[in-house]
């Protein structure tokens, strides 16, 4: 149990996939400019990753060990993401019309986030158990919300400041996701590994 | 020509439409690191594009996303198992960052914006151009982080041995603030260029 609850705060904050590993920079960018907008990006990576990792976790372990195929992993790994978004989406879609207008539109921009491919390949290098995997991804994709959801916030105020001209865009974003990891950083005493 | 020029300054995958920022950001913590996977990127967006161009007409326009996806991951296998083979250092040192080249967005954003609708040559030359940016912007971004960081570039010490090395460049926040001023700096050099 404390060895779950070690993994859950070391992906949460310490290791944090974004600001740490620089894992899903892409909708990290891209879809944090409205607060709204980047809580419905977060629940569906969180969802999708934590699926993933597990399916992932056993596709790895039962199929790709026993039958000695360790070098199809990448291909493997990739085409569980795809086909996983696939069917999340018409589930969501066919039995919750709600969920699907609020999520709809991030799912398919999900095979491409890298932090969920990202956090498949940590799983297989760090050798976790199975339900250790599964916190992994969990926590993995919590991690990922509250950095999407702190940068929103920052930058919904960040419009209303006076930026200069050559910085304005990408630049000052990027500049303050560095703000933001070297805060991140004062996490770092908080797990010993 | 135009073609192949673009993606070294126009369109430039890093600086101007910020594609493929996970490996550009996570592996620049020296210059070399930055160089292989560079080379990596390459190589996988050259034969990526080159099978696409040649294959377009059979792909059913439905799963094309997922047929690339395929093509993608099998080059970076072996991008990978020669990594291993002939530089395991650099293996060591890059990685689960060579297998995430397959969700790289800007070979993915050229085999389906580019290569899918273009003849052989063109697309070759785009890939290249592309991957050769690519390139140059993480050498330019590890060779920063490196320099301020270490003192070296790629092992040669530059600045004296007096200087105080600056430890923020080579973790992650220096990563995002070195990109952010270079972003900067791109634009400074375009808009001055417009006037």
């Amino acid at each position: 149990m404390n060895e779950l609850i070690l993994i859950f705060i070391s992906t949460l904050l310490v290791n944090n996939l974004v600001l740490s590993y620089f894992l899903g920079i892409c909708p990290f960018l891209g879809v944090s400019g409205k607060i709204e907008s980047s809580i419905g990006m977060g629940m569906a990576v969180t969802f999708v990753m934590t699926m993933a990792t597990t399916i992932s976790w056993l596709i790895y372990h039962l199929l790709l060990l026993k039958f000695d195929l360790i070098f199809l992993e990448y291909v493997a790994f990739i085409l569980v993401i795809a086909s996983l978004v696939q069917i999340v989406e018409m589930f969501i879609r066919k039995f919750s019309s709600s969920l699907y207008q609020s999520l709809g539109i991030y799912l398919p921009l999900i095979t491409t986030n890298c932090a969920i491919l990202g956090v498949a390949l940590f799983m297989v290098t760090k050798k976790y158990e199975f339900f250790e995997a599964v916190i992994f991804g969990f926590s993995g994709g919590l991690g990922f919300s509250l950095v999407l959801l702190i940068m929103a916030g920052i930058r919904e105020e960040l419009n209303f400041a006076d930026v200069p001209g050559n910085f304005k865009g990408a630049p000052i974003t990027l500049i303050t996701a560095g703000l933001l990891a070297l805060i991140f950083m004062g996490f770092s005493g908080l797990v010993s590994s | 020509m135009y073609v192949f020029l673009k993606g070294l300054w126009k369109e430039h995958p890093i600086f101007r439409q910020l594609l493929g920022m996970c490996p550009t950001l996570a592996v620049t913590n020296t210059a070399r690191n930055g160089l292989f996977m560079g080379l990596a990127v390459i190589f996988v967006l050259f034969f990526a594009s080159c099978i696409v161009s040649l294959i377009k007409k059979i792909i059913p326009h439905e799963v094309r996303i997922a047929v690339y996806t395929v093509i993608i991951a099998t080059l970076v296998t072996i991008v990978d198992i020669f990594f291993k083979a002939f530089f395991p250092d650099v293996s060591r040192a890059l990685g689960p960052y060579v297998p995430l080249i397959i969700v790289n967005c800007i070979i993915l954003g050229r085999c389906e914006a580019f290569a899918s609708k273009n003849r052989l040559l063109p697309s070759l030359l785009d890939a290249l151009g592309m991957g050769v940016g690519f390139c140059w912007g993480l050498f330019l971004l590890g060779s920063i982080r490196e320099l301020f960081g270490s003192g070296n570039i790629l092992g040669f010490t530059i600045f004296p041995a007096c200087y105080n090395p600056l430890v923020v460049m080579i973790l992650p926040a220096g990563a995002f603030l070195v990109l952010g001023f270079l972003v900067s700096a791109m634009n400074c050099i375009e808009n001055r260029r417009k006037r």
